[in-house]
């Protein structure tokens, strides 16, 4: 099963490289990891989507939170939460073929970012199976150059942060 | 107060109670050896970087403060990085101290240059590098503090050269904010309620122990609690010497190389009591049907240690200082009842340890390595510091010494590191000067620090080095006798190497035995000499450690032996 955890860490070089660092050394699987800052200058959050049985997922929680940089751990899989990845994507276009992949845009809202004779590039952001499904048509019908992911972040819904949970 | 760098780094370690550091110099420290030379701190000089963490690492565990190693950039520091997983795996509170190049360097392949935090980030309990002056007392005080609390470890603090030379306006900081670290002391009172229900239904509990009950300095109430319960209790090789070995409800050591009792006991109880232990797999044999009958309540500071090996039934997380004592002002009322419905259970346990002892064949003419550790155990009563290097004979020494006392043997246990034992024995003895420190290693590992000999006479630490010597690296010689058809690939290490005379060398007095009669004489005559002493023994060379359990195996399906 994959879990998602919000990891609030001390915003100091090299505490990135130990999370990941740790994970791997456990032999944990790591799916995808996301950081950047908070509300609060000095303090980063991590999102990382492990994969593993409840046991194994309690040993990264466990092992994360004895690195002196981690702050608060918390698992967004069992709470209510909004989850999103950005996705750009790089695609095929010509002037004939232009048109179709207007129109898929519009059904995923995504958006054009760049438009030049031979390529599109797409911006879209939502869960991982939306941005799965329109690269999966993209791919099909026009042909994909390059893609890039930021891995998953997540909030829990109402008002209590991360942090106070 | 303006000064420098490097003497805040003195005044620091006088902040915190630092008595002694064991290092070795180099260009990035110059300016704190520097500092150093005029600052009438203690400062033990050992002949190599690796020997002054490991007598860091055996100070630490002989005494229980923090040990403290200084070594510069490069080299210096990577040479201390089998010292710091030994340090570790074991938790043992250690603060390291490097020299790093300049900041200006950093990360230009320089002269020396060394990403020592990354290399120890794996092996530390945390690390530090120190580019600015105004951030080196601050990065001390939480070292320290961080190797010392909690599951204590190994911290390492490495300093960029200029950092030494630059001056600060030095002022200790008093405390420590740490907002991601909060070890938690005093755990939740209802799990001890839960266990204290458990207790009542058991009847067939076992009491394991570990190397917590020694780093925190519990013995005292465990014993207690053990002889209110009267349940039977077993160790790990780390928890030895927390259970006097005479206590009639001990039944000795459990895993690879325990005893039948112990092992068969772990098998069949109903009720396992692992207290500030982690279930290695030296312990655990197959982990599938360890403790296969039982529930299990796991006692730990560590909350990471809790299912990491072995599932818990319950879990008592906090410090041993909190849970025995919380534990054992339950049982008191209790101890009569708890007694009698375990008592035919540890009856008969107890037969089983007796019936069973662990033994070994005696050969007239040839001096046993066994024999020779049960002759030391009979001379100092238990009452001096073991330490040991890895390998036949630090499984004898574990089998055949009888520890009385906590913190009274020092053993690599996690990482099994060879070479230990010699820097560990005299950082030991520099702690405890009064105390016999007294070493059992093997030839292959004597050889892998033999350069610190030279710090025993050099400083006079009264250590007393016995090599246990087969001429073989034993260990892994019986390996390849069980496991491999007796093909020993790169095992015979007989050589031409004399110890005595490699004793005399270093200004260290060296004797020999070779024949049993010699044996009982010519201990006696090294443990009454004042000085360090270096007693080469022939022993045979095919001789097994047993029992055993094969790697892999369940607890119960031993190799018996003797
Ligand atoms: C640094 C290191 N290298 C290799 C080993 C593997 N090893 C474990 S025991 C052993 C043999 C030890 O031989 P010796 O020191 O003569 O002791 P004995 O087993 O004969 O008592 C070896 C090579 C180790 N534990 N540590």
């Amino acid at each position: 099963m994959k879990h998602t955890l919000a990891v609030l860490v001390e915003n100091k070089p090299g505490v990135l490289t130990h999370i990941s660092g740790l994970i791997s050394r456990r032999a944990f699987n790591i799916e995808s990891i996301a950081a950047g800052y908070t509300e609060e200058p000095d303090t980063t959050r991590i999102t990382i989507v492990v994969e593993g049985d409840e046991i194994e997922q309690e040993q990264v929680v466990n092992q994360l939170s004895k690195l002196v940089d981690v702050i608060k751990i918390s698992d967004l899989t069992a709470v209510e939460s909004i989850q999103r990845e950005l996705a750009l994507i790089k695609v095929k276009a010509s002037v004939e073929t232009r048109s179709d992949i207007i129109n898929i845009v519009d059904i995923f809202r995504a958006s054009i970012v760049d438009v030049n004779r031979e390529t599109m590039v797409i911006e879209l952001s939502g869960d991982e199976t939306k941005i799965d499904a329109l690269c999966q048509v993209l791919d099909d019908d026009h042909g994909i150059i390059e893609i890039a992911r930021t891995g998953k972040i997540a909030l829990s819904r109402g008002p209590i942060p991360a942090k106070d949970q | 107060m303006i000064i420098t760098g490097a003497e805040a780094i003195i005044e620091s370690l006088k902040n915190e109670n630092v008595d002694v550091v064991f290092g070795y110099p180099g260009g990035a420290v110059l300016t704190l050896y520097d500092a150093l030379y005029t600052s009438n701190f203690r400062h033990i000089l050992t002949k190599h970087e690796q020997g002054a963490v490991h007598a860091a690492d055996g100070y630490a565990r002989a005494t229980g403060k923090v040990g403290v190693v200084i070594a510069t950039s490069g080299p210096g520091a990577t040479n201390l990085v089998t010292g710091i997983a030994t340090a570790y795996m074991d938790s043992i509170p250690l603060v390291a101290i490097t020299g790093q190049v300049s900041v200006p360097l950093i990360g230009r392949d320089s002269f020396q240059e060394a990403d020592i935090r990354g290399i120890t980030t794996p092996i530390t309990k945390h690390n530090y590098l120190v580019k600015k002056v105004e951030d080196l007392p601050g990065a001390l005080k939480e070292a320290f503090y961080i190797a010392r609390t909690g599951r204590p470890g190994p911290v390492v603090v490495d300093i960029a050269k200029d950092v030494f030379a630059a001056s600060i306006d030095y002022q200790y900081p008093t405390e420590v904010k740490l907002r991601g670290y909060r070890p938690i002391y005093e755990g939740n009172m209802e799990t001890i309620n839960q266990v204290f229900a458990e207790l009542k239904l058991a009847r067939k509990p076992l009491i394991f122990v570990g190397g917590g009950v020694n780093l925190s300095d519990s013995s005292e109430a465990l014993r207690e609690f053990v002889e209110q319960t009267g349940f039977p209790v077993i160790s790990s090789l780390m928890g030895l010497g927390c259970i006097p070995f005479d206590h009639p409800q001990y039944l000795g050591m459990v895993g690879m190389h325990g005893t039948y009792a112990a092992n068969v006991a772990t098998t069949e109880c109903d009720l396992l009591l692992g207290i500030g232990v982690r279930f290695d797999d030296r312990v655990t044999g197959l982990l599938s049907d360890f403790a296969p009958k039982a529930k299990i309540i796991h006692f730990d500071i560590d909350p990471a240690e809790i299912n990491k090996n072995v599932l818990a039934h319950l879990r008592v997380i906090g410090d041993l200082k909190w849970s025995i004592p919380a534990l054992l002002h339950r049982v008191n009322d209790v101890s009569e009842v708890l007694k009698e419905q375990v008592h035919s259970w540890t009856e008969q346990v107890v037969r089983w340890y007796q019936e069973n002892p662990v033994t070994y064949p005696q050969e007239a003419d040839l001096v046993m390595p066994q024999t020779v550790v049960e002759k030391i155990s009979r001379l100092t009563q238990g009452d001096a510091v073991i330490v040991t290097d890895v390998g036949q004979h630090q499984m004898w020494t574990a089998q055949f010494y009888g520890f009385t006392n906590p913190r009274s043997f020092l053993t690599s246990g996690g990482l099994g590191t060879m070479g230990y034992g010699l820097p560990a024995a005299l950082g030991a003895q520099c702690g405890l000067p009064d105390r016999a420190v007294i070493l059992f290693v093997g030839d292959g590992g004597f050889m892998m620090n033999c350069q610190e000999l030279a710090i025993a006479a050099d400083y006079n630490f009264p250590v007393k080095v016995l090599i246990l010597n087969n001429q073989t690296l034993g260990m892994v010689a019986q390996w390849q006798r069980m496991f491999y058809g007796g093909r020993y690939s790169h095992t015979n290490i007989k050589g031409h190497t004399d110890f005595v005379k490699l004793a005399e060398a270093m200004g260290v007095k060296g004797l020999r035995v070779t024949k049993p009669e010699e044996l009982g004489t010519v201990l006696e005559e090294a443990l009454a000499t004042p000085g360090p002493v270096v007693v080469d023994i022939r022993t045979p060379e095919m001789v097994d450690v047993l029992p055993m359990v094969p790697a892999g195996a369940r607890l119960d399906q031993m190799i018996m032996g003797g």
